[in-house]
């Protein structure tokens, strides 16, 4: 079998990247034994996959998995409602668009997470505080991406739509939003990975709940290996949510 | 046998745009009628208002002087007995070949059994069967092209309108293509309006051509087409054929002429602009 139709068989480029990753792996174990990188800043990979077994039975790092994991779900999805309804408003309303896209998207790149205080004054030091940080940060990218995508729509798709007759609510629901559905999906995952940096760093910041909650500790204790393995669950959020907005979207707009 | 009515009469269409360098004048004065079952083409050069007034007849524009009806009725917007085929692609990607062709059957409320069932119709008819299930991606131009094409005759237009179709294909999916519109033309005796710049392309297809002028648009003069029917592109090798492209070609020639100068003009005035 040649390369270029090996390269075709499906399962191919996934036992590729899973190979590349565990080369990467291997390398960075031999450059810490080989004393290239230093042990007390990044621990052994063996190590850290020691310490799976540890975080798991004495630091319970599954509910605390799984409350972050609420807390993402619950931002995504109040995100994922007001950012998308605030867009078609801006895409809608051209005085609202022209009156807040700029501060909208000057609010995406402010450090908002420096506002906890406030949340920790009206919401208390509980998930909602950190669910409504990680809410009202990753909103902006939500906003932006679903106007980009509506006025992205190609005219010629809604002359079809206009040629059709449709009524101004058909042409949204049968033309404009499946044609901007993976803009307004780029913008989810963004606004997503905006959620959870946020999530973690509040946990990390309030010292209550989650993953980010223990990462702290584990840091403050020096345990290194144990403090990659809580960040490796954090990852684990991350790659988990990817996939389920990528099925999301291939459910949503087949076709692509 | 053509019926004595029209069924679309266009009268003393006028339209102006506002531009930077002021009103452009694109249509001027452009009447015309397309009897029940007829192929008319509309030819010129680029620039010479065609896209204008496919817009006009198919109510997508409004702020014209002058009247279109369609069957009696006056064009007031978009009208459900006018079908309108667009140049660029305009297949939904989300949706699969007979979901495209099935769309204007859901918008009218028809269920979903009936609309699949008569979509696959319009599918076989543009000659897409077997790839009903297939997205819009996994197809070439031309057969996009025919997807457009289905879907707009599934929504039964009294008249079917085509603002240059098959402008983005090569020569021969052109024809092959054309072959495919004058079998359907024939089977549905559908009454259909082409725009194009393309001489072989409105020769092949019509029975009567209008040729206008170069901006501002106004017709030059019509060209009835007495080539036999059913036609297919064999035609084009016919000496008949080679005497209509000749003589259309001699009207347009100045337009284009026309057009070509305009464009080397602005190109020189907006470099020196620049400059």
């Amino acid at each position: 079998m040649t390369a270029r139709a090996l390269m075709k068989r499906p399962a191919v480029p996934f036992v590729f990247g899973v190979a590349c990753l565990l080369a990467l792996i291997a390398l960075i174990e031999v450059l810490i034994r080989a004393g290239l990188i230093n042990p007390f800043i990044v621990p052994k990979p063996t190590e850290i996959l020691w310490s799976f077994e540890r975080i798991i039975l004495e630091e319970h790092v599954l509910p605390r998995f799984l409350l972050t994991c609420g807390e993402a779900l619950m931002a995504t999805l109040m995100l994922s409602m007001t950012g998308i309804s605030l867009g078609v408003l801006l895409h809608r309303s051209r005085i609202v668009r022209l009156a807040t896209e700029t501060w909208v998207a000057a609010l995406a790149s402010a450090p908002l997470v420096l506002m906890y205080p406030l949340f920790l004054v009206i919401f208390g030091r509980s998930a909602w505080t950190i669910i409504m940080i990680a809410f009202v940060a990753a909103l902006p990218p939500v906003i932006l991406k679903t106007l980009e995508g509506l006025s992205g729509t190609r005219a010629v798709l809604i002359n079809v739509g206009r040629s059709f007759k449709l009524t101004p609510s058909q042409l949204y629901w049968k033309i404009l939003f499946p044609s901007a559905l993976p803009t307004i999906f780029v913008g989810v995952r963004l606004g997503m990975i905006f959620a959870l940096i946020n999530i973690v760093g509040v946990e990390f910041l309030i010292n209550f709940g989650g993953l980010g909650q223990l990462v702290n500790e584990l840091a403050e204790r020096y345990d290194l290996p144990g403090t990659y393995a809580a960040i490796c669950f954090v990852i684990l959020v991350s790659v988990m949510f990817f996939m389920g907005t990528e099925r999301i979207e291939r459910w949503l707009r087949p076709g692509t | 046998m053509p019926a004595a009515e029209p069924i679309l009469v266009v009268e003393n269409i006028v339209k102006r745009f506002e531009t930077q360098d002021g009103v452009l004048l694109a249509v001027d004065d452009v009447s015309f009628n397309v009897m029940p079952g007829e192929f008319v083409s509309v030819i010129g050069p680029s620039g010479c208002g065609k896209s204008t007034l496919f817009n006009v007849m198919g109510g997508l524009l409004d702020g014209y002087d002058g009247r279109v009806t369609v069957g009696g009725d006056t064009v007031r917007g978009p009208h459900a007995s006018v079908g309108m085929i667009f140049q660029e692609e305009s297949t939904f990607p989300w949706r699969t070949v007979v979901d495209n062709v099935a769309f204007p059957l859901e918008i009218a409320g028809m269920p979903k059994a009936e609309r699949i069932e008569r979509a696959r119709h319009f599918v076989d008819l543009v000659g897409l069967d077997g790839f009903e299930r297939r997205y819009p991606a996994e197809l070439s131009g031309g057969m996009r092209q025919r997807v457009s094409m289905a879907r707009t005759l599934a929504s039964e237009p009294k008249i079917l309108l085509m603002d240059e179709p098959f402008a983005a294909l090569d020569e021969q999916t052109r024809l092959l293509l054309g072959d495919k519109v004058l079998q359907i033309q024939q089977d549905l005796k559908q009454t259909t309006l082409l725009i194009t710049h393309n001489l072989t392309e409105a020769v092949q297809l019509s029975d009567r051509i209008l040729v206008m002028t170069y901006r501002p648009g106004k017709i030059k003069r019509i060209v009835e087409i007495k080539l036999p029917r059913p036609r297919t592109s064999e035609i084009v090798s016919s000496d008949d054929f080679g005497r209509y492209v000749a003589q259309i070609w001699a009207d347009l020639r100045e337009e284009a002429s026309k057009g070509l100068k305009d464009d080397e003009s602005r190109v020189a005035r907006d470099g020196g602009r620049r400059a």
